[in-house]
């Protein structure tokens, strides 16, 4: 927690439009916000119910969105209930209760090779602890100057373009909806008796 | 056309190839169930949400109707007639009266034969209301109910001022009317007549042109014509799929024959046919009990009838056609004092055997709107 | 003290732009309080409503006109036993109404009843409504699990699918109004106070506005809504009459109360978007044709006066009940609460007529407070008796035709619509 979240950067973020955004007891929350994510992370894999699996997840995924608040992003933040949250737990939650629950319950919780996964989880970790400590240097010392307040607005300008221009991921963005379109497609191909 | 007597209840043709959300399952709907009317048990053979078969499982209202019968003189028989169709029941006393009078080889007297027909069609009216209330709920609309029940309660009040009773009438006796119409009769039905006509309209604003009501009904409990007459489906579900059979003209008794009045019949034979069909014979209703109620004939309202009935030995079968369909009355007398054999030919009964056609390919919800088109009571299905 | 409330009075802002977490809280519980008492007139309201639709009554006898009558629900409610499932999942069982609950009251925050009268303005004020009203869904299917039995099951599963297919529909009727707030000035904007001021700055209120591309995506809405919250004519789900008794059919007591609790505050709840998408929230009618200083007066005088016409109604329900040692009791009742609404009246038209100048007076502020409550609380309580008056008028949608509707009819006419508005908007502009 360096560079990024402490007071001074802050302090110097916060912009004289709105002198009422200054943060209140932010490492407080960030512990909190944190603490949530990384237990709902771990109820989801130690659970036996797939139904507390998956609001384990639930847990997990509005902690994050809280995480994004706290970052001055507040439409990713609300991006991500709408669409997690709200839409893809739900699918979640509809193929869990209607294929079969009682039989992945008594499943064995745990694989019978798991040190092997630990290991290699261990490995990842301490990947992401060396790249984050050698390389401190590369990370910016100021958040990204969006200002809270156009949040939006910058957002759709970087998506759509504005004032004539394209924006700056318009193609990468068009290609992307029309992928999920294809996608869509296809799961309705495959599933449907008849069209 | 497949002779339906070939068909086994849950005979059907082989599903196709089974994939991901197919899961035949039964299920058991009643006998307590809040849109059955009444203890009826249908027992509905699932893929997925669509139905492939059922079965109908009565019995549970059965109370021995016919075999009391047998212990019973005719005129003791008259009340427990009623107690069958009992939303009807003006029409089952018709019925099992003139059936006797047949009988017995006597002929009511016209003015009697206009009172009956002014009280029939009455309750004709009252019957088709009470189903209109019952159907709409089923289907989800929770108003037409009570404006149809608060409409009904003035023909129940006539009723009650005829003879005593509201709803188990037994209005007519064996060879014509034990009670002459009281002061003030013409008059209540006139007026009954002028409440009751905008009433209909307003059932029907509320329905006819409904979105929602007619993607409930239309093309849902489809039945053809050829279907109707094999499996003996008479009444409003026989006229609304097109074919034009209604008893009071094609075997006219009591005064029908002296009164203009048409038969309403449909083209789809669905569940929206069936609901026109219902609310136009109101208003042939209305228009029989108009001229009816303009010209009662003067005269004796009870026929010479003797103190003991002891019809000569032999057997009659006389139909008539009550608000849900052909109700016949079978009697054998071996020339005492009791019948040797009553048989009710309860419309209701043979209506339902209709609802197995009907219902193959539809869905859960679908059941409930079919069941209820029909019209059934459950007291005449089980007698 | 009086400098305190008199200070927060006079902001222009939210508490929540302000940072005020004191006065914060102070709106979020009478959010609460207020919610709580709109459901419980809702309550009653509609089996009122119902039953004078259905040529009966409703409920006189407990309490007169039956006023008590959700009350004495309520402690019968309490009063039941709780029954749980023997093979429900305990902890999943009790938090299920919970979440809805959370749900449902949470989008309170956003909704701004007045310009400054509002929890907290977020600038992703519809965003945030739209993301917390999804949330709901999940409490609605983990109330269907949790009660271990087929039907409830099913019944879940199917409520949840129809929420989910006409939360589509919503969100692109809500991105059409919201298309139209950059008409005038150029770039638009999400959050909620801000929709209301671009319908005071355009001086039209949205559903009016590209007539009538307005209209339609405000009907889309309204279908939306009534579809979301589960009501006639979409409530298949939660029919008795059906095979599947819905997912409450196996919480008795104080947890079933829980869930009607959410399901009428999200109906006010998505009333109350509506209104403020659509219906000019707290505006008054022609704020800005009808701009004098002496409009404004009458207009400010509607709030007494509509007390005033409750009050006379209730004098007549006491005048006219019978004179009977029976009702001696309700007579009193009614009494007492005539003249508890005409103590309301009163008190709303002095402040009407003390605050007619509009300087920064206490009573002047209060006026403008009270004028906007007012006007936003009546079209809320319009939208209300349109859910009654659809409940008791239309049967109910077959479950294949509900999902056809909201994806194959509502979906492509609000596709529509939000391209003509761009269209259009950009023709104007």
């Amino acid at each position: 927690m360096s560079g990024v979240l402490n007071p001074a950067s802050i302090a110097a973020f916060t912009t004289s439009t709105d002198p009422g955004m200054a943060p209140v007891a932010t490492p407080f929350f960030f512990y909190l916000l944190s603490g949530l994510a990384i237990l709902g992370g771990f109820l989801v894999i130690t659970r036996r119910n797939p139904v507390h699996c998956a609001l384990a997840l639930i847990l997990t995924l509005i902690a994050i969105a809280n995480l994004y608040l706290m970052l001055y992003a507040p439409f990713v933040a609300a991006v991500q209930i709408i669409v997690y949250a709200g839409g893809i737990m739900v699918l979640f939650l509809f193929v869990i209760m209607l294929v079969s629950v009682e039989r992945a319950s008594k499943d064995r919780r745990f694989n019978r090779v798991w040190p092997v996964g630990l290991a290699a989880a261990c490995a990842l970790m301490a990947l992401f602890v060396s790249a984050f400590v050698k390389g401190r240097a590369l990370f910016p010392d100021r958040m990204i100057a969006i200002p809270e307040g156009s949040n939006t607005q910058q957002v759709a300008s970087m998506l759509y373009g504005e004032a004539g221009r394209i924006g700056q991921y318009t193609f990468a963005f068009e290609i992307a909806s029309l992928l999920l379109l294809v996608a869509i497609l296809g799961a309705v191909i495959m599933t449907k008796k008849k069209i | 056309m497949t002779d339906p007597r070939a068909l086994s209840p849950l005979d059907l043709e082989t599903p196709e190839k089974p994939y991901l959300d197919s899961n035949e399952l039964i299920i058991n709907m009643g006998p307590q169930h809040p849109a059955t009317h009444g203890v009826l048990r249908v027992i509905l053979k699932l893929d997925g949400e669509k139905v492939l078969g059922t079965e109908c499982v009565i019995g549970y209202l059965h109370r021995g109707v016919e075999k009391i019968a047998e212990n019973r003189t005719y005129a003791m028989f008259n009340p427990y007639v009623d107690r069958m169709d009992y939303v009807a029941a003006v029409s089952n006393g018709l019925g099992y009266c003139e059936a006797v009078e047949k009988l017995l080889n006597v002929e009511a007297p016209p003015r009697a034969d206009y009172i009956r027909v002014i009280l029939t069609e009455l309750n004709r009216m009252a019957s088709h209301q009470l189903w209109l209330g019952t159907h709409a709920l089923d289907i989800g609309a929770m108003t037409p109910l009570f404006y149809t029940f608060r409409d009904r309660e003035e023909i129940l009040k006539i009723f009650e001022k005829y003879c005593g009773a509201r709803l188990t009438t037994h209005a007519f006796r064996i060879g014509g009317c034990l009670y002459e119409t009281y002061a003030g009769f013409e008059k209540d039905v006139k007026n009954f007549l002028m409440f009751v006509a905008p009433k209909i309209d307003e059932y029907e604003e509320l329905l006819t042109t409904n979105r929602i009501w007619l993607e409930r009904t239309k093309n849902v409990g489809v039945i053809s014509g050829e279907d109707c007459v094999a499996l003996g489906v008479t009444g409003p579900v026989l006229r609304a799929s097109g074919v034009e059979w209604d008893l009071r003209k094609a075997q006219p008794y009591a005064a029908y024959s002296k009164f203009d009045f048409e038969i309403p019949t449909g083209e789809n034979g669905d569940t929206y046919d069936r609901y026109l069909v219902r609310m136009e014979e109101m208003r042939q209703s209305l228009r029989i009990i108009e001229q009816a109620v303009n010209s009662i004939p003067e005269g004796p309202i009870m026929a010479k009838v003797p103190k003991v009935i002891k019809p000569p030995v032999g057997e009659i079968y006389h139909s008539i056609e009550a608000p849900k369909g052909e109700l016949g009355y079978f009697i054998v007398s071996d020339g005492s004092t009791q019948p040797y054999r009553v048989r009710v030919r309860p419309p209701s009964f043979v209506n339902l055997q209709a609802l197995d056609r009907m219902v193959r390919g539809l869905l859960v919800a679908d059941v409930i709107a079919v069941i209820g088109t029909i019209d059934i009571v459950l007291g005449e299905v089980d007698r | 003290m009086p400098n305190f409330i008199m200070s927060y009075l006079g902001s222009t802002v939210t508490p929540g732009e302000a940072g005020n977490q004191f006065w914060a809280l102070i709106y979020v519980l009478i959010i609460f309080a207020g919610v709580s008492l709109a459901v419980v007139a809702m309550n009653w309201f509609e089996r009122k409503a119902l039953a004078h639709f259905q040529i009966r009554l409703g409920p006189m006898r407990v309490g007169p006109h039956g006023l008590l009558q959700p009350i004495a629900d309520a402690i019968k409610l309490m009063l039941k036993e709780d029954i749980i499932p023997a093979e429900a999942d305990q902890f999943v069982f009790w938090i299920a109404p919970l979440i809805g609950l959370l749900a449902a009251f949470t989008v309170y925050i956003v909704i701004p009843f007045g310009p400054s009268q509002a929890v907290s303005d977020m600038n992703i004020g519809v965003l945030f409504m739209l993301g917390v009203s999804s949330l709901g869904v999940l409490g609605i299917v983990v109330a269907g699990w949790a009660s271990n039995s087929h039907y409830p099951l099913i019944g879940a599963l199917r409520s949840s699918a129809q929420m989910v297919s006409y939360e589509v529909a919503m969100g692109l009727a809500v991105v059409s109004a919201v298309l139209m707030t950059s008409m005038k000035t150029g770039t638009g904007t999400l959050s909620m106070i801000g929709i209301v001021e671009s319908q005071q700055q355009q001086g039209i209120w949205f559903i009016f506005k590209f007539f009538p591309l307005g209209f339609i995506a405000f009907v889309c809405f309204v279908i939306a809504m009534i579809a979301e919250t589960n009501r006639a004519p979409f409530d298949m789900a939660e029919a008795e009459s059906e095979l599947t008794a819905g997912y409450h059919t196996e919480y008795s007591g104080l947890r079933w109360s829980l869930f009607m609790l959410a399901e009428y505050a999200a109906m006010i709840a998505v009333s109350s978007i509506a209104v403020t998408l659509w219906l000019g929230g707290w505006l008054r009618p022609f704020p800005n044709l009808l701009q004098a200083p002496t409009w404004d007066f009458i207009f400010s005088l509607f709030p007494g006066l509509t007390f005033g016409a409750l009050t006379a109604i209730a004098v007549i329900g006491v005048v006219r009940m019978p004179v009977h040692s029976y009702f001696k009791v309700q007579r009193i009742g009614l009494a007492v609460f005539a003249a508890l609404l005409g103590f309301i009246a009163l008190v709303l038209l002095v402040i009407a007529i003390a605050g007619r100048s509009s300087d920064s007076t206490v009573a002047a502020r209060l006026r403008e407070g009270i004028d906007y409550v007012y006007w936003f609380l009546l079209k809320v309580a319009f939208f209300m008796y349109l859910f009654i008056w659809l409940r008791a008028t239309w049967p109910r949608y077959r479950f294949d035709q509900l999902m056809r509707v909201g994806w194959k009819v509502l979906l492509p006419i609000t596709l529509v619509v939000l391209i003509l508005t761009a269209i259009v908007g950009v023709i104007v502009s």
